[in-house]
C-alpha cells in the first residue's frame, strides 16, 4: 500500500458512560473507496465524524494527508478544506439558492470573488445534474435533488478525501440511485471516500474494501465482494444475512 | 373634539422616538445578551442570566423611576437629567432583557446540522454565526420580534410618570385642562390601539411566511 491519506490509532470515543470507539485502527489509501457497514450504534458515523473533528476523540491518533488532526486550529482549518463531508440530512442552507449553498465555502474560506466562486458552483451543479436548478431553495429541490448540491457543495472545497454519511438512508427509494450515480462518477475520477451506507450491493460494487463496526471495533475487512458472499465473523454474517435477507 | 385628538396625536411623534430610540437599544444589547447566554464561557453566562432574571423581577415603572430620580440624586441637583434618555435607557435596559431571550431562542431553533455543515466546509465559528445561523435566526424571530415592539409601544405611556410630554402626558394635561376624563382615556386609548393593530397585522404578514417561529414570553429563563 502507498503512504496512507489517512492514518488512524487507536481511536477512542465516548458519550458519557457510553464507550463508541474502543480503538480503531485504520489506514486508509490515496484514491482508495472504503465502505463501512455495520449496525445502528455501532460506531460508524462517530468514526467518520472524528476525521474533521465534527466530534473530538477522547484518546488516538489521526493523520490526515500527513497532518496531525489535535487540537491546533490551523492544522483544523487546512483538514476541513481537505475533507469534504456529505450527511445522512443533507442540511443544504435554507436561506440560500443551490448556486449560493455550493458558492458559499470558496467564497468564505478560499477566498474565491463571487462571481467565480459561482462559475465553480455552476460547473458541479451541472456536474451532478442540477444545471435547471442553480437559483432553486433546497425547499423547492427533492430530497435526492438536495442531496445531490450537498454533494456539489461538499466537491466546491476541493477536497481530496469525500466522506459519506447514510446519505441515502433520509430518500425515498427511488431517489437513492440519482446520488448513487453521482458517488459513482466520483468513485471511477479517483477520490478517496469514506462510505457510511446500508446500500451494500452499492458498496461492493464500488469499494475497494469494505469493514464490518460493531460496537465500537472493526470486527472484520476484506474486499467487498468477499465479504459480502463469505463473511468470517459471525456478528457479520447475521448482520449481512439480517439486511441482504 | 377634532382639537383634543390634535392635541394628543402631537404627542405621538414623542411616543414614536420613544419606540425607535428604545428598541434600537433593546435590539443591540439583546444581540449581546443572546452571545453571552450562549458563551461557552460560564461567568459570560452567569451574568446574562442574572440580568435577565434582575429584569424580570423589578416592574419596568420602578426601573424608569429609579434611572431618572434615583440618578438625579446621586449626581446632583446641579446636573439635569434628561427625561428622554432615562426612558430610553430604562426601556432599553428591559426590553434588551426581553429581545435577547428572542434571539436566544431563534439561535437554538437552528438545526445543529446546519453549523456541522458550515463547520465541516471549513468556515470559522463567526462565518458560521454570520452566513449561516444569524440569518435563519432573524427569519425565525421576526415575528416575536414585532410582538416585543408592540409591548414596548404599549409601556412607552410610562414616561408620563416622568412628565414626558408623550401621548398618555398630554392625555393627563387635557384631563386636568377639561376633567373630560372618559373622553380623553377613550381618545388616548383608541390612538394606542390602533397603532398596535397596525403593528400586529405587519407580525401576521411575517408570520404568514413562516415556517419555524419562535414564541416567547416573559416567564422566567432556563437557568444558565
Amino acid at each position: 500500500m502507498s503512504t496512507p491519506i489517512i492514518r488512524i490509532r487507536n481511536l477512542r470515543k465516548s458519550f458519557g458512560p457510553l464507550e463508541v470507539l474502543r480503538g480503531i485502527h485504520l489506514d486508509v489509501a490515496p484514491g482508495e473507496k472504503l465502505v463501512i457497514i455495520g449496525p445502528s450504534g455501532s460506531g460508524k458515523s462517530t468514526l467518520l465524524r472524528c476525521l474533521n473533528r465534527l466530534e473530538i476523540p477522547d484518546a488516538g491518533y489521526v493523520e490526515i494527508d500527513g497532518i496531525p488532526l489535535d487540537d491546533s486550529r490551523i492544522n483544523l482549518d487546512r483538514i476541513r478544506a481537505e475533507v469534504g463531508m456529505v450527511f445522512q440530512r443533507f442540511n443544504l442552507f435554507p436561506h440560500l439558492t443551490a448556486l449560493e449553498n455550493v458558492a458559499l465555502g470558496p467564497r468564505l474560506v478560499r477566498k474565491l470573488p463571487r462571481e467565480r466562486a459561482e462559475a465553480v458552483a455552476e460547473t458541479l451543479l451541472r456536474k451532478v445534474g442540477l444545471a435547471e436548478k442553480l437559483h432553486s431553495y433546497p425547499e423547492t429541490l427533492s430530497g435526492g435533488q438536495q442531496q445531490r448540491v450537498a454533494i456539489a457543495r461538499a466537491l466546491a472545497m476541493n477536497p481530496k478525501i469525500m466522506l459519506f454519511d447514510e446519505v441515502t438512508s433520509a430518500l425515498d427509494p427511488e431517489l437513492v440511485w440519482e446520488v448513487l450515480e453521482v458517488m459513482r462518477q466520483l468513485a471511477q475520477e479517483g477520490m478517496t471516500m469514506l462510505i457510511v451506507t446500508h446500500e451494500i450491493r452499492f458498496g461492493a460494487e464500488v469499494g475497494d474494501r469494505m469493514i464490518f463496526m460493531d460496537a465500537g471495533r472493526i470486527l472484520e475487512e476484506g474486499a467487498p465482494k468477499e465479504m459480502l458472499r463469505s463473511p468470517q465473523h459471525p456478528r457479520t454474517r447475521a448482520f449481512l444475512e439480517r439486511l441482504l435477507g | 373634539m377634532l382639537d383634543r385628538l390634535i392635541y394628543l396625536l402631537g404627542g405621538l411623534q414623542l411616543t414614536l422616538a420613544l419606540l425607535v430610540c428604545s428598541l434600537a437599544v433593546g435590539i443591540v444589547w439583546g444581540l449581546a445578551i443572546a452571545t453571552m447566554r450562549l458563551s461557552p464561557w460560564r461567568p459570560l453566562r452567569l451574568f446574562a442570566f442574572l440580568y435577565v432574571e434582575l429584569i424580570r423581577g423589578v416592574p419596568l415603572l420602578v426601573l424608569l423611576l429609579f434611572l431618572f430620580f434615583g440618578l438625579q440624586g446621586v449626581v446632583g441637583r446641579g446636573v439635569q437629567v434628561s427625561a428622554f434618555w432615562s426612558a430610553v435607557a430604562a426601556f432599553g435596559l428591559c426590553y434588551g432583557a426581553f429581545i435577547g431571550e428572542v434571539f436566544r431562542a431563534g439561535i437554538e431553533s437552528v438545526d445543529p446540522g446546519q453549523t456541522e455543515a458550515a463547520r465541516a466546509l471549513g468556515l470559522s465559528a463567526w462565518q458560521t454565526m454570520r452566513h449561516v445561523v444569524l440569518p435563519q435566526a432573524v427569519r425565525n424571530v421576526l415575528p416575536a420580534l414585532v410582538n416585543e415592539s408592540v409591548s414596548l409601544l404599549k409601556d412607552t405611556s410610562l414616561a408620563a410618570v416622568i412628565a414626558l410630554p408623550e401621548v398618555t402626558q398630554r392625555g393627563r394635561l387635557e384631563v386636568a385642562r377639561t376633567y373630560e376624563t372618559f373622553e380623553v382615556w377613550a381618545m388616548v386609548a383608541a390612538i394606542y390601539l390602533v397603532l398596535t393593530l397596525g403593528l400586529s397585522s405587519l407580525a401576521r404578514r411575517l408570520e404568514r411566511g413562516q415556517k419555524t417561529v419562535v414564541h416567547t414570553d416573559h416567564s422566567h429563563p432556563q437557568p444558565a
